[in-house]
């Protein structure tokens, strides 16, 4: 049984599951068993490999619907079904079964990825026609969207970690999935290695909950949170953290996401922008009951936030490959998420809210991106591109509906739920609201300025292509996902927002969301984020439309440096791990030869002496084996006489 | 119950396959000497999913399927085997990857030597019977014999059938386990003159709880067995004979050797030092968790450094050993559980990158990382293999690995959150060290290789070899509710003896707040 408690303290229970939601495994199964399909089947399945992981992403989808309908149908305090599947880790005092939670969160993201998805899926079977590996790119894909919906769907932490390190995986694959590349391959590792770092966190974090609370279930964990200590709780809170600033690039375990531009553009658009690394703030809000509890793990929740938002922008400020300034941009974005997750019941519907509408749009945008490499030879070069927009009209269109979206224009989807992420932040007392609303407000004038860049570089101003490229539209079975997508960026917003849909639909999980006054007022606060977006613009307008934008980066002030070197982050690591870790390793390695097995060394040296001695007696290993298990037994014999 | 004498003939049928193999007629060992040698490892194992079958997990019985026979009474010693869960858990993990690991051996030596060929199945028979014999004992002193006759068939198979440095291998792994078994024997005395005695003086059974002896006496018997296990598992800073062992001999040799043998000592601290040492466990248990924390970091980081594949895997079961011993030690019926599905898990995954490491190496006749690169465009289903064995190595969740690494690492954390900690930095090295090889081994470009004469993709019987590997990763990770019903009951009833209970939640269970 799942307990949710509302905010008035009532406790909601989830029921066994009922209806079509008791079959929620079938979401889970289906995904997967097309990647076991094309894995399993080998050369064989590679004709109807991707139109078959495709179709099965598409009913996934399909069969998340008929949940949702079935949950819209019952009233709001009966949207939990718990499904509990088999008994999975029955040891001594630990006993978990495997089991499903469906609830107005769970499914939330369960439309968000199959939808998302789907459209990739689509798209993808366009942009890797002619890959050789085809087959395996729709295999990874059908795998992550499986592992994913594992991880919305859990009922436990552990079994939500068993989701988390999967799309860790695929992640990890479709990264390295031109690995014959050796920087690909790289890159592929760095980001397992960092997010391993991170699931160390949350393994603590897990293995903490079960030494307070016996149980690891969110049922458990929730319903036990009143009785364990503030300490034990920021403990587990800011461990989570850990976890969730790994899986979703949050400062300072970001650094790995530049460099997983490296996988196929549609998977930077799924994993690395839309669903994936959103999971931090999914395991924040799912864990609210405890950040509710531990103001402290909050706070530090929304600081990372803000600071990642603002580490973000600056970095996307910088970087002239598109890929990579967009990857910069989805960093800042899952920021405010975080942001807003950490300010607690006055955030936590917006984290979401900013989280679906983030998932059209930037992923729209990615494809976008894809879409012009498409035309363009596959180069990611902003400076070798501009005047694109007369030569790619429906891409430039998908993409400027995104744009405007992501950058807050009304009534786009990113100005709902971005304006309420910055008015959330502003509500508090002491310094909070004004350093963390200060940091919302400036990141969106920031956000309008590298976003305006990047557009305006990309499809506006003077052509400064090479001379081997034919810009052309793509085709449209990669445009017409760009197109829903695009749809979703200009409404969704306005179908969520001032409905307060998503809040109603949400509260039965985290509460009733609070109305609450922020430190200054509303339409003042609305004017500053749409005066500072509008100079974001115009700056961006003059120094990348209006100005020649040079074809090679000049050499920039110290602050363009860093921030094209990802302000360091990489030579840091670098520096206080990898070169101690690579240094230790060896010395480890040489000692290990020559001193511990040296320690043993007397006996070594007495191993080759004794030994050819025997040799050079006996010939033959029977017969020195023989000796050496006579002298065995004659010791026995000797210890028992003298004994006896 | 079934009257069969179980345990006697899943020792005598590999026995009797051996002497048929070693015996065959020099005209008929090539045809067949590999399924006659197969067929009795497989048969076997059906005599062990029977034990299975047959064995009661709610029986109250220290042992099941029990056979005692008087063997030398004047000292005490029993013929007697049986088994509780651990064992029995053991002996189905030796006979799965025993029929699995001639299968991978088929080619090992070349058909134009018959004795040889013969002879390197046989061993592997009498190595199967042994292992069987060493985890059914009850009687110290059969367990100790079997123990030492391990040796002779693994002395054999690296000193005759390993690479160039097999005899430098062979014999600082036999002296070091001698040196190991010397020191237990003197222990094995000691425990029969500090128990009840008499005509079955050696029994397991007889000695729980009636050993007689001052503290200090004790403790010197338990330390005795445990320096034995430590060399046997192998613990730091015992370990240095296993990475030259397991380079040096066949990876089939390699897979029983780390896989089952080695398990011996984690077995043996649970069965001996544990159960007969309670007092001892806990005096000792500081340093032990100590030691196993160092095995864990210190075989991580080495495996990061090594160029040779084997070794580096060797390596990597350092690691994990001393993940093991750490669950052991705990104290704790969560790190209990967690280290016996441990042993099972880890002799699945070691066998998978032993084996499927020398499948490369068939192909590319070197063992060195760096003469490698670009291998998945050549060989697509041997990297996948390969990457699917590494993943369950490095405990992703999913995989059965990950269940047992957890298990052991919160029951650590449950008594002592420092070593659970410090323990936690062997998960993100095993990422390094394995998906550094795989980037080393089988990505970048392509390697070339003149028209026609790429090394091919893994043939039927290595994918055979591999299959029920990788089955058991997936099963186990989602459902090891079957290996884990066999182990609770005799790891509580271990913990019994030893006279600890898992700490109870901290949190207040009212739910109001403290």
């Amino acid at each position: 049984m799942h307990s949710l408690i509302t905010a008035d303290g009532e406790a909601l229970v989830a029921g066994s599951a009922s209806g079509v939601a008791s079959l929620a495994w079938l979401l889970v199964a289906l995904p997967l068993l097309g990647a076991a399909v094309l894995l399993l089947g080998g050369r064989r399945t590679d004709k109807v490999g991707p139109a078959l992981a495709t179709g099965l992403s598409w009913a996934s989808f399909a069969f998340g619907v008929l949940v949702l309908v079935q949950l819209l149908g019952e009233g709001a305090e009966e949207r939990g079904h718990h499904l509990v599947l088999w008994s999975w880790v029955p040891a001594g005092t630990f006993d978990l079964d495997l089991g499903l939670l469906v609830d107005p969160l769970s499914m939330a993201f369960v439309m968000l990825i199959t939808f998302v998805g789907s459209l990739i899926h689509v798209y993808s079977l366009g942009y890797m026609e002619h890959d050789p590996d085809k087959r395996r790119f729709f295999a990874y894909l059908n795998l992550f969207v499986a592992a994913m919906l594992l991880l919305v769907l859990a009922d436990s932490y552990l079994l939500l970690f068993v989701g988390w390190e999967g799309v860790g995986l695929a992640s990890y694959l479709l990264i390295g999935f031109w690995n014959h590349n050796p920087a690909y391959a790289t890159a592929a590792n760095k980001a397992f290695f960092v997010n391993r770092v991170g699931d160390l966190g949350l393994s603590f974090a897990i293995m903490l909950m079960f030494v307070t609370f016996g149980a690891v279930d969110y049922a458990s964990v929730d319903e036990g949170a009143a009785g364990a200590s503030q300490g034990v709780l920021t403990a587990i809170g800011l461990l989570l953290l850990v976890g969730a600033c790994g899986k979703s690039a949050q400062f300072p375990l970001q650094s790995w996401l530049g460099d997983a531009m490296a996988g196929p553009t549609p998977v930077s658009a799924l994993i690395h922008a839309a669903t994936m690394v959103t999971a931090g703030v999914y395991l924040v809000v799912r864990s609210h009951v405890i950040f509710d509890a531990a103001p402290d793990a909050a706070l530090a929740v929304a600081l990372v936030g803000a600071v990642t938002l603002l580490f973000g922008a600056v970095v996307g400020c910088a970087k002239d490959d598109i890929k990579k300034a967009l990857a910069a941009s989805t960093m800042s974005q899952i920021g405010y998420m975080m942001l807003a997750a950490g300010l607690g019941p006055v955030g936590y519907a917006f984290a979401i809210f900013h989280l679906l509408t983030h998932g059209f749009f930037k992923a729209g945008m990615f494809l976008g991106a894809g879409s012009v490499m498409h035309g363009m030879n596959d180069q990611t070069d902003m400076r070798r591109f501009g005047g694109l927009s007369g030569l790619m009209k429906l891409t430039w269109a998908t993409f400027g509906l995104g744009y405007l979206a992501i950058i807050g224009v009304p009534p786009f989807s990113g100005f709902w739920s971005k304006d309420e992420i910055i008015h959330a932040a502003f509500v508090g007392e002491g310094w909070q609201p004004w350093v963390l609303g200060g940091a919302a407000l400036v990141g969106a004038g920031v956000t309008a300025f590298y976003m305006s860049r990047l557009f305006f570089m990309t499809f506006q101003g003077d052509k400064r292509w090479t001379d081997d490229v034919h810009p052309h539209e793509s085709p449209r079975i990669m445009t017409y996902p760009m197109v829903v997508l695009a749809v979703g960026s200009a409404f969704l917003g306005l179908a969520l927002g001032p409905t307060h849909a998503l809040e109603h639909w949400l509260e039965p999980v985290v509460g009733e969301h609070p109305e609450e006054s922020a430190v200054l007022p509303t339409p003042v606060l609305i004017t500053m984020t749409l005066v500072l977006i509008a100079a974001g613009v115009a700056l961006a307008w003059m120094r990348y439309w209006r100005d020649d934008v040079a074809e090679v980066a000049p050499r920039a002030s110290v602050a363009t440096r860093a921030a094209r070197q990802d302000l360091y982050q990489d030579a840091v690591n670098e520096g206080l791990f990898m070169r101690p870790g690579v240094h230790l390793t060896r010395s480890l390695v040489y000692a290990d030869a020559r001193g511990v097995d040296g320690a043993a060394g007397g006996l070594a040296a007495l191993v080759g002496g004794f030994s050819s001695r025997l040799r050079r007696l006996q010939t033959g290993y029977a017969r020195s084996y023989a000796l050496t298990m006579l002298t065995g037994i004659v010791a026995v014999l000797g210890a028992l006489w003298v004994i006896q | 119950m079934t009257s069969l004498p179980l345990l006697t003939l899943m020792m005598v049928v590999p026995l009797v396959g051996a002497v048929v193999v070693a015996a065959l007629p020099a005209g008929s060992v090539v045809r067949t000497a590999r399924p006659v040698a197969l067929g009795a490892s497989l048969l076997t194992l059906v005599l062990a999913v029977l034990a299975w079958v047959g064995f009661d997990t709610g029986s109250g019985a220290m042992f099941q399927l029990t056979e005692t026979y008087s063997w030398i009474p004047q000292l005490g010693v029993s013929y007697a085997l049986g088994v509780d869960g651990i064992a029995l858990a053991l002996i189905l993990m030796a006979t799965v990857l025993t029929p699995v690991s001639l299968l991978a051996a088929w080619n090992d030596v070349e058909d134009e030597e018959p004795g040889r060929l013969k002879r390197y199945f046989a061993l592997m028979l009498v190595l199967e019977a042994f292992m069987v014999g060493v985890f059914a004992a009850t009687d110290v002193f059969l367990f100790y014999v079997f123990f030492e006759a391990m040796l002779i068939p693994v002395y054999f198979l690296i000193g005759l059938y390993g690479g160039p440095l097999r005899q430098y291998a062979a014999v600082k792994f036999l002296l070091f386990s001698l040196a190991g078994g010397l020191i237990m024997l003197v222990a094995v005395i000691a425990v029969y003159f500090a128990g009840p005695g008499g005509s079955d003086g050696f029994l397991v059974e007889n000695l729980v709880g009636n050993l007689d002896g001052s503290t200090g006496a004790l403790r010197w018997m338990f330390v005795g067995f445990f320096v034995a296990f430590a060399v046997k598992a192998p613990m730091w800073p015992v370990h240095t004979w296993l990475p030259d062992a397991a380079t040096e001999s066949r990876p089939a040799t390699a897979v029983l050797l780390v896989g089952v043998l080695d398990k011996v000592g984690t077995y043996g601290m649970i069965r001996f030092c544990l159960s007969l040492f309670p007092e001892a466990t806990q005096w000792a248990t500081p340093v032990v968790l100590t030691l196993a924390v160092i095995s864990v970091v210190y075989g991580a980081l080495l495996a990061i450094g090594q160029t040779d594949m084997m070794r580096l895997i060797a390596f990597t079961s350092i690691s994990h050993f001393g993940f093991i011993v750490l669950g052991i030690f705990a104290l704790t019926s969560v790190g209990g559980a967690g280290s016996t599905l441990y042993m099972v898990n880890h002799g699945f995954s070691t066998a998978g990158l032993f084996l499927i490491a020398g499948f490369l190496v068939a192909r590319h006749g070197s063992k060195r990382i760096p003469d490698y690169g670009g291998w998945q465009r050549v060989t697509p289903v041997l990297a996948g293999t390969f990457l699917v064995a590494g993943l369950s190595s490095l405990a992703l969740p999913g995989l059965s690995s990950f269940v047992s690494e957890f298990l052991v690492l919160q029951g650590t954390f449950m008594v002592n959150k420092t070593a659970a900690v410090i323990a936690g930095l062997g998960i993100v090295l095993a990422a390094l060290y394995i998906l550094l090889m795989y980037k080393r081994v089988m990505t970048g470009p392509a390697p070339s290789f003149p028209e026609g004469e790429g090394p091919p993709d893994l043939s039927l019987r290595e994918k055979w070899v591999v299959a029920p590997i990788i089955l058991s990763f997936v099963v186990l990770g989602f459902f090891p509710k079957p290996v884990l019903d066999l182990i609770n009951p005799a790891v509580d009833r271990t913990l019994q003896i030893v006279g600890v209970s898992d700490p109870a939640p901290t949190a207040n269970a009212s739910g109001s707040a403290p």
